[in-house]
């Protein structure tokens, strides 16, 4: 583990260093990024020019929603977001030379061509959440205080569980690899709604089976005193971290199961 | 061979080339479902609050989502077209072969791109649509001859779309890398073409200004003549005079441009 958190950061500082050399260009592909992102909330802004609220929420809670999502999903992307181009290497035949190398596979895949400018995302969903917070009407206490930083980093866990996911899906299904955006970009724009917009099968299907409204939805509901979806207990609320040290061990099965039945091109 | 037959065997290539990729395409079904499934219910939710907002009503609403599903790698709204590759020829120089060819440029990369948006329509397209249509109430017509014109509006998208995206590769010339500008393009695509909500619900005068911009061929466009909101004919000559105008500006871009290759030798 401590060596490939290691190995994660060499990778990382490495890539960092050759984006580094080209300022302007990371300049412009982080200014796209932010645009791109920001997309999502104009579509948002739209619809709220034409109603007062969307399932009954306004739109500071509908941009308070938004902005957890999105800084969640955002720091998993930025962390492992080049994941998804495991498929391409599988096919490509130059997995194998992550595999001869003395580190942890799983820790280079997720540094490969990391990308700074990925940080467009989180700015973005920041911008929005600190919008959302200066706007919204919460009756603040030390645990909801508390509750906010474990929401982010949990968040950010679980769709890092879904991205490592995905990936050991990509050595079985190579040329599979848009699958995965349902769950990853697709799951962050469902979270940026509130739950009661969505048909209750779906919204069970994210509570029990892939669990992102752990992400947002569950512990947002009892920040903003909202009742919950599905008439979940109150405690809920608090069982993010779990969830996400849960999902981290499946997705470490999945990976280990998907890295052993890796063979290679021969190419 | 005829010239015709010529671009006809480069249209059934791009075809070809795109139903290799079986698995890829399933995932892309998969992936537009699912993004489907998410926006239909924001929809309904939008509609909820207004109903007849932009003159749909809810079904009608629910028909744009799966259509907007079902045409995003048709006319490459997201990106994916032949865009980037043409651009890696300009910057290798790769395009210098291209023009020795007997064929001319344009029409080579839009009967190319043709096949693709052919197949994308029928294996990416027809799932996602029938899904939406199974599942949610959709406002479908029984009439023939409109469907018939909704097929001749998106016909007429695809070409449009290509002589924005001609444009934007040929841009290349000048700025050798195209990364920034088919990316402003697509951000702009995708605002402009209804893509991210219908053009008829933007307010005022931002509402206006889209709906008379060649994107709104693109989507917005088939759209309204499917859910019978737009006169066809109309909407076909407003196509039209779009394709008419990008494709002669691609042209003159294209003559400038390739006096730059030779005189850069």
């Amino acid at each position: 583990m401590a060596e490939g958190l290691r190995a994660y950061g060499l990778i990382v500082a490495m890539w960092i260093r050759s984006t580094m050399a080209y300022r302007a260009s990371f300049v412009m592909t982080t200014v796209g990024n932010f645009a791109a992102t920001s997309l999502d909330f104009v579509a948002i802004l739209l619809m709220f020019s034409r109603v007062e609220a969307l399932g009954g929420y306004a739109l500071p809670e509908i941009a308070f929603l938004y902005g957890l999502s999105s800084v969640a999903f955002g720091l998993a992307d930025l962390a492992i977001g080049s994941m998804d181009r495991l498929g391409r290497r599988v096919r490509d035949g130059t997995l194998d030379t992550l595999l001869v190398r003395p580190a942890p596979v799983l820790a280079q895949v997720a540094a490969d061509r990391f990308g700074l400018r990925r940080l467009g995302r989180v700015t973005q969903g920041a911008l929005v959440l600190g919008y959302a917070l200066t706007t919204v009407d919460i009756d603040w206490t030390p645990l909801k205080v508390l509750l906010m930083p474990v929401m982010l980093l949990s968040g950010a866990v679980i769709f890092c569980a879904v991205f490592v996911g995905g990936a050991a899906f990509q050595f079985v299904a190579q040329d599979a690899s848009e699958v995965q955006n349902a769950f990853t970009y697709g799951g962050t724009t469902l979270l940026q709604y509130p739950p009661t917009v969505f048909g209750k099968e779906l919204v069970r299907g994210v509570t029990f089976v892939l669990p992102l409204a752990f992400v947002n939805w569950l512990p947002a509901s009892y920040v903003l005193g909202r009742p919950y979806p599905l008439d979940l207990p109150t405690w809920v609320a608090f069982s993010p971290p779990l969830v996400a040290v849960g999902c981290c061990a499946l997705a470490g099965m999945a990976w280990r199961a998907g890295l052993k039945s890796y063979r290679s091109t021969g190419s | 061979m005829g010239t015709g037959r010529l671009y006809v065997a480069v249209a059934v290539g791009g075809f070809r080339r795109y139903a290799t990729y079986r698995v890829a395409t399933v995932a892309g079904v998969f992936t537009n479902t699912v993004f489907g499934l998410i926006l239909v219910y924001t929809y309904l939710a939008l509609w909820e609050e207004r109903p007849q907002l932009g003159g749909y009503d809810q079904a009608q609403a629910v028909t744009y989502v799966w259509l907007g599903q079902a045409l995003l790698s048709t006319l490459a709204i997201g990106g994916g077209g032949f865009e980037d590759e043409l651009i890696e020829r300009i910057r290798t120089g790769d395009v210098a072969i291209d023009l020795y060819r007997p064929a001319d440029l344009q029409l080579w990369w839009l009967a190319s791109d043709l096949g693709r948006a052919l197949f994308q329509l029928l294996g990416r397209g027809v799932v996602p649509f029938a899904f939406g249509a199974l599942v949610f109430d959709v406002a479908l017509p029984s009439d023939p001859v409109t469907w018939a014109g909704f097929l001749l509006a998106v016909l007429f998208g695809m070409v449009v779309g290509f002589g924005i995206r001609y444009l934007v590769a040929l841009s290349a010339f000048w700025l050798m890398d195209g990364t920034g500008v088919v990316q402003m393009a697509w951000l702009l695509g995708f605002f402009c073409s209804g893509m991210l909500l219908p053009l008829n619900v933007f307010p005022g005068l931002l509402g206006e200004i889209v709906r008379v911009l060649p994107w709104s061929s693109l989507l917005q466009a088939p759209a309204d003549v499917l859910l019978g909101r737009a006169d066809p004919l109309g909407t076909f000559a407003f196509q039209g005079v779009w394709a008419v105008a990008l494709l002669a500006a691609g042209r003159l871009v294209q003559s400038a441009a390739t006096r730059r290759v030779v005189q850069g030798g």
